[in-house]
């Protein structure tokens, strides 16, 4: 499971868990609260992983992150794992991301929180590594997408519009149109295109 | 009328929108004021675009429980939208301990059975997650069904799902123990990783599972060396290693599978030597990257306790690494550094340690400091070292070693008399300069108490002369003493000192005296106590205040601190590290060692094997409660008169072990008749030494019967 932060928060965080056992919902809260302050206070040259007796009340699970531009993910693993191999998979998740979403960025995790949960089902299961192939889980994606498509889908309707117009060659759009005296602001269309 | 409900997207942008807590708080309230709404009506065409707005929400941290009800609607329907959807809502918001988790045990299976190739994915993932041990059960058969099943993709998943429900009913693993020998010819990576994930998780449970698994290791073997050699599929490699994540798998099972079984090890060998050792363990310490040098010490700790010698190669960049900045990492080196320490590095090894001291984070110093004085303890080459480690250790991080470290100190202090000149004159100067230090003040008050004679003196060879006048020591302490810094127990060292003094001291007492009486009236009921005692023993008894105040004797280290003179002045015995010997319980034993004729003891006292310890705590093995001990030889006592039969012990010591002391129990039958059943058994304390011996002489004057079962001594 996954948990992303406030918007509030000038970072993004991307928390995973990755243990055998479910945590109360309440430790995952305190886990997520402390993971912010202290990633944050985190330098670029110092190692990657968080541990210690005082983080998340005294329990053997440590935190491994990565920074990505304005992104932390953090993956939060028992002692059984081992630390250069999750950041492996992290790389690993990250990567698979940027294939399913096209260069991903920070608001594709937000708008699209339910494909960030499917793709990371694809990777780690049940507190497991299942799939390290991204080629393989970009395919079980997309063919999982082209079902939802066509029964339908969540936003069906705009989807669809969004395709078609991805598809034409839209000359520049101007910012404003001026005809004479009135003076008409064009929308931001970007979120289309 | 309908109000069209916000599409995922424009949810999420209002929300964003919302410039303060409380605003985003009313934005999502009126929207899962809708969602409930919208699930009561039921609609079933926009059902899944509401509960993914309520997951959104979830995951914000807002409660969402009202849509475990929706999640099960949506995984019985047919579309594979809904089902997605509420696969995800039920990972989420359901778990064990929600009562409604059961009722998606049968959709489930539905979807096991018939569903397709995504559909059953799905299932399985939702069930690793979330089930639960009741739907483990009720789904094995399923699950067992699929790891047959032609695609890879359904396979995989299944595995793991297989581990998950070993993990939570372990009765299962009888299932899912057969299809492994199969599953490991797969070439597909997915299913390798999680069979042998199985098999980890069968081995750790059983050890008739890792014995039936022991013949799958030249397989691994096999499938290992492909993977090193010739890249199984490219596609898996990252950073040019061929699918690391199955590589560190297989090495962790075979870890497992060869653990104290010599012809699995023997296969592994020559490969695994092609893998990592030690060796390049020390290399990875210099790499520049934080996170392989992280990984680097982690592994040598592990490794210290089994394989010593490999890692103290390891010790000077181990060092290095203490001047690290990163928190992780130092923390890292300092533990290692501590298990590193011996006997022949102590001395450099400390020196760096005190170096890091002083400049490490706050929450590292404290087990910086204990290290540091464990490691004293352990390999001191001398005394004078020892000392002088501790007193540098109280100065740099006074306020965060232990408790005992003072009382550790003060000890060795008084057992190294050729010290206490050094000592005390140390002491002096690194209280003259600093008095916040608490655990310093205490040592220090205690020694310029102890040994405030030898301070005025003014001459000591391994130190540069030092004149010291009466009134500046006595101010010193009256500082210690009024200072808001020192704890009240700090005072109560001062207090002491200064009165021992006053018999140390060639000037008259005034000041002393003076300060005593002041304190006479504290607010603090301990200084006060102390303060009118002292001032009792100086206005009535000063004729018993020298005998009280004397030096303390030489202590060895180990035993209990003896506290010969002045049982009075319990101020004393408080200074000490151990309590006071307890002389009642030792008259009691005493008349057990002699209650022999009422019948055979039942339960023999086994006396355990002591440390030898200091003289003096023999010698309270007869201290009655009132008398002092004496030192000199000890008279024949006869101790036990009944009917004729006398027991007396006789004393020796030994000249050439002045330690030990000799006790013999005669015991003498003179009445007419004979003595039968006569068993003699010894009951000793705790802490002292006691060794019978295995001479037991039978003298015949006395009447014993001549088939008198030989007395039997328990500990021969």
């Amino acid at each position: 499971m996954y948990k992303s932060s406030n918007s509030t928060c000038p970072s993004t965080f991307v928390i995973i868990f990755l243990i055998k056992d479910i945590l109360p919902e309440e430790i995952q809260q305190q886990i997520v609260r402390e993971t912010f302050h202290l990633v944050l206070k985190r330098d670029d040259n110092i190692c990657n992983f968080l541990e210690g007796g005082s983080l998340i009340g005294g329990s053997d699970y440590k935190l491994i992150y990565r920074h990505y531009a304005t992104l932390y993910f953090v993956f939060c693993v028992d002692s059984s794992e081992s630390e250069l191999g999750i950041l492996d998979l992290i790389q690993v998740f990250v990567e698979t991301l940027d294939k399913c979403f096209e260069n991903v960025c920070e608001l594709d995790l937000i708008f699209h929180m339910d494909k960030v949960h499917y793709i990371l089902q694809e990777v780690v299961m049940g507190g497991m590594v299942l799939e390290t192939n991204m080629n393989e889980i970009v395919a079980q994606m997309e063919a999982q997408n082209r079902l939802e498509k066509s029964e339908g889908g969540l936003s069906a309707a705009p989807a669809r519009a969004v395709s078609a117009v991805k598809n034409i060659n839209l000359p520049e759009i101007p910012r404003n149109i001026n005809i004479g005296d009135l003076n008409i602001k064009v929308p931001n269309l970007s979120q289309f295109v | 009328m309908l109000v069209p409900s916000l599409k995922v997207q424009d949810l999420i942008e209002e929300i964003r929108g919302a410039k303060t807590q409380a605003q985003e708080r009313e934005v999502i309230q009126k929207e899962c004021a809708h969602i409930r709404a919208s699930f009561r009506d039921g609609d079933p065409l926009h059902r899944h675009r509401q509960l993914a707005k309520l997951l959104y929400v979830h995951m914000l941290g807002y409660p969402a429980h009202f849509g475990q009800m929706e999640c099960l609607k949506l995984i019985a329907s047919p579309r594979f939208t809904d089902k997605r959807v509420g696969y995800l809502g039920a990972m989420l918001l359901l778990d064990e301990r929600q009562d409604a988790h059961l009722l998606i045990t049968n959709s489930i299976k539905n979807d096991l059975s018939q569903g397709t190739q995504a559909v059953q994915g799905l299932a399985l993932c939702t069930l690793s997650t979330m089930g639960s041990a009741e739907m483990c059960r009720d789904l094995a058969t399923e699950v067992e069904k699929l790891l047959l099943q032609p695609s890879p993709y359904v396979r995989k998943k299944a595995v793991l799902t297989a581990v998950h429900m070993i993990r939570k009913v372990p009765e299962l693993s009888t299932i899912f123990l057969p299809p492994c020998a199969q599953l490991l010819h797969e070439r597909h990576h997915g299913i390798l990783l999680g069979t042998i994930t199985l098999i980890m998780e069968l081995c750790e449970r059983s050890p008739a599972a890792l014995k039936h698994f022991r013949k799958v290791v030249p397989q691994l073997v096999q499938i290992l060396r492909t993977l090193l050699t010739t890249g199984y599929s490219t596609e898996h490699s990252i950073s040019g290693v061929s699918d690391p994540f199955l590589q560190v798998q297989i090495l962790r099972l075979l870890r497992i599978l060869g653990r104290n079984h010599e012809e699995s090890s023997e296969t592994m060998n020559d490969l695994l030597a092609q893998v990592l050792a030690v060796n390049i363990l020390g290399r990875f310490l210099l790499n520049s990257d934080k996170n392989i040098r992280y990984v680097a010490l982690t592994s040598l700790l592990r490794l210290v306790q089994s394989d010593h010698s490999a890692v103290q190669r390891h010790r000077p960049t181990v060092v290095e690494c203490l001047q690290e900045p990163d928190t992780s990492l130092s923390r890292r080196a300092l533990e290692l550094s501590l298990a590193l320490v011996n006997s022949s590095n102590v001395r450099a090894m400390t020196q760096e340690l005190q170096g890091f001291l002083q400049s490490c984070p706050t929450d590292l110093r404290a087990d910086c400091a204990s290290g540091i004085l464990l490691a004293a303890e352990r390999y001191a080459p001398t005394k004078r070292w020892h000392i002088d480690t501790i007193l540098r250790v109280l100065t740099t991080a006074g306020a965060h070693v232990r408790d005992d470290a003072v009382a550790n100190l003060t000890q060795l202090i008084g057992g190294a008399q050729e010290l206490h000149a050094y000592s005390v004159r140390r002491l002096y100067c690194a209280l003259a300069e600093d008095i916040s230090q608490q655990p310093l003040v205490q040592v220090a008050a205690w020694c310029i108490g102890e040994y405030g004679d030898l301070l005025l003196e003014g001459s000591c060879e391994e130190i540069e002369p030092l004149q010291v006048e009466e009134e500046e020591v006595l101010a010193l302490l009256e500082r210690v003493l009024q200072s808001h810094m020192s704890l009240p127990a700090t005072r109560g060292y001062a207090l002491t000192a200064l009165m021992k003094l006053s018999t140390r001291l060639r000037g008259d007492n005034n000041r002393i005296r003076q300060v005593v009486s002041i304190y006479g009236s504290c607010l603090d009921v301990e200084l006060q106590q102390r303060a009118v005692e002292y001032d009792t023993l100086f206005r009535k008894y000063d004729h018993m205040r020298a005998a009280i105040l004397e030096k303390m004797p030489l202590v060895e280290r180990g035993g209990p601190q003896v506290d010969e003179e002045a049982k009075e002045s319990k101020e004393e015995a408080r200074l000490l590290e151990a309590a006071p010997v307890p002389t009642e319980p030792q008259a009691s034993k005493l008349l057990d060692l002699l209650d022999l004729l009422d019948g055979p003891s039942e339960d023999a006292q086994h006396p355990r094997p002591l440390d030898p310890s200091p003289g003096g705590a023999l010698v309270h093995l007869l201290d009655l409660p009132c008398a002092p001990p004496p030192a000199a030889p000890i008279p024949n006592l006869k101790v036990f008169e009944r009917e004729g039969l006398q027991l007396s012990l006789s004393f020796v010591r030994p000249p050439e072990t002045p330690a030990l002391l000799l006790i013999t129990v005669t015991a003498t039958n003179t009445s007419g008749g004979d003595v039968t059943h006569f068993i003699c058994q010894a009951a000793v304390p705790k802490f002292p030494a006691a060794a019978t011996g295995p001479q037991w002489g039978h003298s015949s004057s006395s009447g014993w019967p001549s088939d008198d079962p030989a007395p039997q001594n328990p500990q021969s």
